[in-house]
C-alpha cells in the first residue's frame, strides 16, 4: 500500500452532498407532481424512520447510528407488497418519505449542535435512492413476478447487501475527503464494521419488507420492539465505552498530576500516535489499543520514588527505560484493558526491530513530543531529525518518516469526524 | 454444590417422567419431522455458539417459533438435544442437563398447549392479525410461567432457599426478556408459514444475535471499566504502602451510611465510588512525603493537603462519578469552617463529601497504621460522635452508628484478592514485574 501525503479533497465532498440534495430534490419535485401512492404505508415507514433517527446516537465511534432508522428506510425502498396486495409506490416517493423523516429525525440533533448532520443526511438519501432505484422501477413492472418464495426473500437480501456496500465506499469517502486519512484502511474499517450492526441492518431491512408483504402494517411494530431493543443496547454499549475512555484519560493523567510528566503530554502523544497509526494503515481495533497504550505510556513511572526530570524517559540509558516499561506494563496489566496494551507498554523501549508496530509508534512519537517540550520555534524540525538519526537502532525508519508526513500534513487539529 | 440432596433428584426425575407423559402422543402426532430437526439443530447449535462466544441470551426465539409451528409434543422434542449437549458450568453435570432439558420441554410444551387451545396455530397460518398477538402473548405467558416456577421449585429443593423468597422477582424479571423473544419468535412463525418459507424466518435470528453480542460486549467492558477504577486506586497504593485497603473499606462505610439515609441504588454506587477514590489525589503527592515516618513540618502538612484538589483534577473528566468528584475534592472540609481545601461551613458542603469524611475517619481509627495500634470500634463510634457538629455531620454519624449496629463491621477488601501479579510495594531493581 502505497501512502502518500494527499491534499484535503473538501470538492468531493460537495460533490456526495451536491448528488444527494439533486436527487432529494427530484425525487420531492417528481412525488408533489404526481402525489403519493398508498399514504396510509408511507406515513407509517416515515413513522418508522422518524423514530429510529430521533434514537440516533452522536459522538460514539460507531458505523451506523441509526440502525432502526436505515432498516426502517431500506425496507420501504424494497417493499414490494403489503398484506399481500402489490404496491405501487415508486422510487422517487420513497426518497421522499424517507427525506422529510429523515430532517424531521434530524431536528433535535441540530437543536443542540451535535454531530455533522449533512453527512448523516447525505448518505442515507443516496444509498436509499440506489435501494428503490435498484428495485421498485423493475418491481413495478413486473421484472421480479417470476421470483417466487425463498428466491424472492434471498434476492431483497443481496439487494441490500449490494446497498450496504455502496454505502461503506461512500462512507468511506466521506471521511478520507474530510480527513486526507488513507482511503484503503478507511474501507476496510468500515467493511470489517459491516458484520456486526451492518449485517443486523441487512436482516431487519429484508425481513420487515417481507413481513409487510404477509401481514401489512401490523409487523412494524411488532417487529420493531426486538429491534429497538438492539439499537439500545448499543447505545449503552456506546456510553460504557465512553466512560471506560475517560477513566483510561484520568488513569493517563495520574503521572501528569503526580509530577512525573509535563502536563498534557499523555494526551498529546495519544493524538499523534493515533494519527500516525491511521498514517500507516492500522485497523480500527489496532488503533483502540495504540491509543490506551499512548496515553498509558508513562504509568510505570508510578513505581518510582522520586520523578524523572521533566518526565524525559527518552534521554535516560536503555536499561532504565526498558525497566519502567516493565512496571508499565504490570499496572496496565491490573487495569483490565485488553491484554494487547500492556503488551505494547512494556515494549515501548525495545529496540524497533523487535517491537510490534503500536510500539514502534508509541516510541517515537513519545521522543518527538519530550523532545519538543520546551525547545521553542525550531523545536520540532531538530527533534525530528534527532529521531531520524537514531533510526538505526532506535526507532523505526517508516514509523519516523509517517509521523514527518503526519506533522506535515498538520493533522493535529483532530478531525470531528471519525 | 457438591452433594444434591435426594428430594432435588426425585424432583427431577419427577420432571422427566411428566416431560415422558407429555411426549407419550408423539406416534400420533403429524408434525413434519424436518422442521423439527431444524428447530432443534438451530437450537442446539445456537447454545453451543453462544457458550463458546460467551453470548448472553438464550435462544428462546427458536424454541416459541416450534410451539407457533409444530403440535405441543413435537414442539416440547425441541430443547431437548441443545439442553442435554450444552455446557454444565458446574458439576453434577449430567443431572444439570437433565434438568434443564425437562424444564425447557416442559415449558415449551405448556406455551404450544396454550396456544393451540386457543386456536393460534390457524391465526399464524392465515395470519390473522391482531388476533395473532393475543394467542402468542397467552402462549408466552404460559411458557414464562412454567420456567419460573419450575425454577423456583428446584431452588427451594436444591439450595433449600424459603419458596416464597425462590419465586418472588424471579417471574417479574424474566416476563421482559421472554416477551421480546416471544415477538421474534411469532415473526419467524408468521414468515416460516408465508411463501417466503423458513429462509426468511431464520433472517429474524441474525438481530437478535447482533442484539446478544453486544450485551455481552458491554458487560465485559463494564467489568475492564471497574478494574480500570481499581487500578486508579492500586495506583495509590503503590505510592502509599500503609493504606492498603483504605480505600475499600472507606468506599464499604460511605455505602453503608448512604444506604442507611435511604438513598437510591445509584446514588448509593455513586457514594461507593467517592468513598473508593478519596484519597486519589495522594498520587499527586511526592512519594517520600507519603513514606515519611515521624511528624511533618508545617510546610510538607500544606503539600499533603493540597491531595484534594489533585484528586478532584483527575476525576472531573469521569462523567459517571457525578457527585463523587465533588465528595473527593471537599472530603476534609470540616462542619465549623475550619477544613481544606475551601474552609466551607455547614450545608456548603455537598452532602456527599460529608458522607466521605466520616467513612474516612472511621476507618482511619479502626485500622491499623504505622505509627498507632488500631482502636476498637465502639471507642471510634464514641470520638465520632465527640467531633459530631463540630467536624462532623451529626446525621451522617448518627447513620453509621444505627448501620454498624444491624449490620456490624466486616471490612470485605475484594481488591486484596484481586491483585494476583501487583508489584507490591515496588523495589528499585524489580524486572520481573512482567507476569
Amino acid at each position: 500500500m502505497t501512502v502518500r501525503p494527499r491534499p484535503r479533497r473538501p470538492s468531493l465532498t460537495a460533490l456526495i452532498h451536491a448528488g444527494a440534495a439533486l436527487l432529494a430534490g427530484g425525487s420531492l419535485a417528481v412525488t408533489l407532481w404526481t402525489g403519493m401512492e398508498e399514504r396510509p404505508t408511507a406515513l407509517a415507514f416515515g413513522v418508522l424512520v422518524t423514530v429510529g433517527e430521533l434514537n440516533r446516537w452522536t459522538g460514539a465511534r460507531v458505523r451506523e447510528a441509526a440502525p432502526l432508522g436505515a432498516a426502517g428506510a431500506l425496507s420501504y425502498a424494497l417493499l414490494g407488497a403489503n398484506a399481500q396486495e402489490p404496491s405501487r409506490h415508486g422510487a422517487a416517493q420513497v426518497v421522499a418519505v424517507v427525506l422529510a423523516a429523515a430532517l424531521v429525525g434530524c431536528v433535535p440533533h441540530v437543536a443542540r449542535g451535535q454531530g455533522p448532520v449533512l453527512d448523516h443526511l447525505a448518505r442515507r438519501v443516496l444509498s436509499v435512492a440506489f435501494a428503490a432505484v435498484c428495485f421498485q422501477p423493475l418491481y413495478n413492472r413486473g421484472v421480479f413476478d417470476h421470483w417466487e418464495g425463498p428466491a424472492y426473500a434471498l434476492l431483497l437480501l443481496a439487494l441490500l447487501a449490494l446497498t450496504v456496500l455502496c454505502d461503506c465506499v461512500l462512507a468511506a469517502a466521506l471521511a478520507h475527503s474530510r480527513t486526507g486519512w488513507p482511503f484503503g484502511p478507511l474501507l476496510r474499517d468500515e467493511l470489517r464494521a459491516l458484520l456486526g450492526i451492518g449485517s443486523a441492518v441487512c436482516a431487519t431491512g429484508a425481513v420487515m419488507a417481507l413481513a409487510v408483504a404477509v401481514v401489512g402494517l401490523w409487523a412494524l411494530p411488532v417487529f420493531c420492539l426486538p429491534l429497538l431493543l438492539t439499537q439500545l443496547s448499543f447505545r449503552r454499549y456506546a456510553a460504557v465505552r465512553t466512560t471506560y475512555r475517560q477513566t483510561i484519560a484520568s488513569l493517563a493523567r495520574a503521572t501528569e498530576i503526580a509530577g512525573y510528566t509535563p502536563p498534557g503530554h499523555a494526551r498529546r502523544v495519544a493524538e499523534l500516535s493515533r494519527a500516525v497509526g491511521r498514517d500507516l494503515g492500522l485497523t480500527r481495533p489496532e488503533l483502540a489499543v495504540l491509543e490506551s497504550a499512548a496515553l498509558m505510556h508513562d504509568i510505570g513511572q508510578l513505581s518510582l520514588v522520586d520523578p524523572v526530570p521533566a518526565g524525559a524517559t527518552a534521554d535516560l540509558p536503555g536499561p532504565e527505560q526498558r525497566r519502567i516499561a516493565l512496571l508499565g506494563g504490570a499496572v496496565v496489566r491490573q487495569t483490565g484493558v485488553d491484554p494487547s496494551v500492556a503488551v505494547v507498554v512494556e515494549r515501548q523501549a525495545d529496540p524497533y526491530r523487535e517491537q510490534p508496530v503500536a510500539a514502534r509508534i508509541v516510541r517515537a512519537v513519545n521522543a518527538y513530543e519530550e523532545k519538543v517540550q520546551g525547545a521553542g520555534p525550531g523545536g520540532p524540525l531538530t527533534a525530528l531529525e534527532d529521531l531520524r538519526l537514531a533510526t538505526a537502532g532506535d526507532y523505526a525508519p517508516d514509523v519516523v518518516e509517517s509521523l514527518a508526513r503526519v506533522l506535515a500534513r498538520d493533522c493535529l487539529t483532530v478531525p470531528s469526524a471519525g | 454444590m457438591e452433594a444434591v440432596p435426594a428430594r432435588a433428584r426425585a424432583y427431577v426425575a419427577g420432571l422427566v417422567v411428566v416431560t415422558l407423559c407429555c411426549l407419550l402422543p408423539l406416534p400420533e402426532t403429524h408434525a413434519p419431522w424436518w422442521a423439527v430437526v431444524l428447530l432443534a439443530s438451530l437450537y442446539a447449535g445456537g447454545e453451543q455458539a453462544a457458550a463458546r462466544r460467551r453470548f448472553a441470551g438464550t435462544f428462546y426465539p427458536v424454541l416459541l417459533a416450534g410451539a407457533f409451528l409444530l403440535p405441543p409434543p413435537a414442539a416440547a422434542l425441541v430443547p431437548v438435544p441443545g439442553a442435554l449437549l450444552s455446557r454444565a458450568e458446574q458439576r453434577p453435570h449430567a443431572l444439570r442437563r437433565i434438568w434443564r432439558a425437562a424444564q425447557l420441554a416442559l415449558a415449551v410444551w405448556a406455551a404450544g398447549r396454550v396456544h393451540e387451545a386457543l386456536g393460534g396455530q390457524d391465526a399464524v397460518r392465515t395470519p390473522d392479525f391482531p388476533y395473532v398477538l393475543v394467542a402468542a402473548g397467552a402462549a408466552v405467558l404460559a411458557f414464562c410461567l412454567a420456567l419460573t416456577a419450575l425454577e423456583g421449585g428446584i431452588l427451594a429443593l436444591a439450595e433449600r432457599v424459603p419458596v416464597r423468597r425462590a419465586w418472588r422477582g424471579l417471574f417479574v424479571r424474566s416476563l421482559a426478556p421472554v416477551a421480546v423473544h416471544g415477538l421474534a419468535g411469532l415473526m419467524m412463525a408468521v414468515l416460516w408459514r408465508s411463501p417466503y418459507g423458513p429462509v426468511a424466518a431464520l433472517l429474524v435470528l441474525l438481530p437478535m444475535c447482533v442484539s446478544w453480542w453486544v450485551f455481552a460486549q458491554s458487560s465485559r467492558e463494564r467489568a475492564a471499566h471497574r478494574a480500570t477504577i481499581r487500578a486508579l486506586v492500586q495506583a495509590v497504593d503503590i505510592k502509599d504502602g500503609y493504606t492498603r485497603g483504605h480505600s475499600e473499606r472507606v468506599g464499604q462505610a460511605s455505602m453503608m451510611i448512604a444506604r442507611e439515609l435511604g438513598m437510591d441504588d445509584a446514588r448509593v454506587e455513586v457514594l461507593r465510588f467517592a468513598g473508593i477514590l478519596h484519597d486519589v489525589g495522594k498520587l499527586g503527592v511526592p512519594t517520600r512525603l507519603l513514606r515519611k515516618d515521624g511528624p511533618l513540618t508545617p510546610e510538607e502538612r500544606r503539600v499533603i493537603e493540597l491531595h484534594p484538589e489533585y484528586g478532584h483534577e483527575m476525576v472531573r473528566g469521569i462523567g459517571f462519578l457525578g457527585e463523587a468528584r465533588a465528595a473527593v475534592l471537599h472530603h476534609h472540609e470540616r462542619l465549623d469552617g475550619s477544613g481544606y481545601p475551601y474552609g466551607l461551613m455547614g450545608s456548603q458542603i455537598p452532602e456527599s463529601a460529608r458522607v466521605v469524611a466520616v467513612a474516612d475517619a472511621f476507618d482511619a481509627m479502626t485500622s491499623t497504621r504505622s505509627y498507632r495500634r488500631a482502636r476498637p470500634v465502639p471507642a471510634a463510634l464514641e470520638e465520632l460522635g465527640r467531633c459530631a457538629g463540630a467536624q462532623f455531620d451529626p446525621r451522617m454519624v448518627a447513620a453509621l452508628v444505627r448501620a454498624l449496629a444491624r449490620e456490624g463491621w466486616h471490612p470485605a477488601v475484594t481488591a486484596d484478592e484481586e491483585r494476583p501479579g501487583l508489584p507490591a510495594p515496588p523495589v528499585p531493581d524489580r524486572q520481573g514485574a512482567r507476569r
